[in-house]
């Protein structure tokens, strides 16, 4: 216990804190009050719709209409599976353009390289 | 005309005074507004950047807006150096002092229920990332450099990355989960925000777990430990993955009415 009117301060204080995790909390966390200049931070395009997602939490992005964590692959199991259906389609057109008239066996090359590049 | 009023926080009277080279949002340094046994923590700003107009219009600009979040958490920081502030929403602003204390007056009884359910209490915030872009695939470490022979090779090794990749994944999921519990248990309360976009963020890799948690003063040692261990583990055993923490914050993200 300590008596002194300042903390004792073991952590530099956020070293680690990149610019998202600061507009995350004072854009998005905090105590709203209505001042006497009304700015409602929601009706602010924010730039680009990258930063809106950041700043918003995940209701109010999903009253914006903003969902992309549960359609990228990477943070839904359920775009997972979408994701590898989508890309099984993708090959399978792929390949049917591969075969314009049913000449060439299934197993035709392909352009890797190009299926690579594109996915994602 | 002495400007309009930006609010910061909000904080039972402390005793200590704020660092001296202290400057807020618009290079005014902050002062303490005491009203009702409360402080409200004010700049001064010109109104031609925060009246309603300019400051809709700042809002959009980038670079001012990580001025002025930086400014406006530099204030948050110092005041949490030495009491436990309530932190507004950036971009709170009055006219003029009055405008404040009716304010004050207005929320009083709110402000001392938060007050006092986070006095003591900071907050940590807590991410894993897991590697994706630029690491070996698992799969190719296991068929170093095999070119697709035919289409259906290569629809194979398709099917192959992306079971890594769902491995990895779920791998991920598990271990976030795990820790998300574990820290939970060493927190009085904690919150789960939505993964950080890496275009802002700028660091490397998928952010699959963003909390915060509340902390007492007295128990930050021990929950720091506690990551500073999974730290290490995780670097030994799961090389794929990163837990970072940040911190100490006020508690922004436990300063709403309890849900």
């Amino acid at each position: 216990m300590t008596t002194a009117s300042r903390f004792p301060d073991p952590y530099p204080s956020n070293g680690g804190a990149n610019l998202a995790d600061i507009l995350e909390r004072v854009l998005d966390k905090g105590v709203v009050i209505a001042g006497d200049i009304r700015i409602n931070l929601l009706d602010i395009e924010l730039l680009t719709v990258k930063l809106r997602l950041i700043v918003a939490s995940v209701d109010k992005a999903r009253e914006m209409g903003i969902d992309w964590w549960e359609t990228d692959p990477a943070l839904s199991s359920k775009a997972r599976r979408s994701e590898l259906a989508r890309e099984n389609a993708e090959l399978r057109e792929r390949l049917a353009q591969l075969e314009p008239d049913g000449q060439r066996e299934p197993d035709a090359q392909l352009e890797p390289g190009r299926a690579r590049k594109e996915a994602p | 005309m002495t400007g309009l009023r930006y609010v910061y926080a909000v904080c039972h009277p402390f005793g200590a005074a704020l660092q001296a080279q202290l400057t807020g949002v618009a290079g005014d340094p902050p002062r303490l507004l005491t009203h009702h046994g409360l402080v409200a923590v004010v700049s001064h700003v010109p109104e031609r950047d925060f009246a309603e107009k300019p400051l809709r219009a700042h809002l959009e600009d980038l670079d001012w807006l990580t001025r002025t979040a930086r400014a406006h958490q530099g204030v948050i920081d110092a005041l949490t150096a030495v009491t436990t502030p309530l932190p507004l929403r950036l971009g709170t602003v009055f006219r003029d002092d009055s405008g404040v204390r009716v304010m004050l007056e207005a929320r009083e009884a709110d402000f001392r229920r938060t007050l006092d359910r986070l006095a003591g209490r900071v907050e940590w915030g807590v991410k894993v990332y897991t590697e994706t872009e630029n690491g070996p695939e698992p799969s190719e470490t296991q068929r170093p450099a095999e070119k697709a022979a035919s289409g259906r090779d290569y629809l194979r090794q398709r099917r192959m990355r992306a079971k890594a990749h769902e491995d990895l994944w779920e791998k991920a999921e598990e271990f976030a989960n795990r820790l998300h519990a574990a820290l939970s248990a060493r927190a009085e309360d904690s919150r789960l925000h939505a993964p950080q976009n890496s275009a802002l963020s700028g660091a490397a890799g998928r952010n699959v777990l963003n909390a915060a948690y509340l902390v007492p003063r007295t128990d930050c040692e021990e929950f720091v430990e506690l990551v500073d261990r999974t730290k290490d583990d995780v670097s030994g055993t799961a090389p794929r993955l990163r837990v970072e923490l940040t911190g100490p914050w006020a508690a922004y993200s436990f300063a709403g009415e309890e849900p």
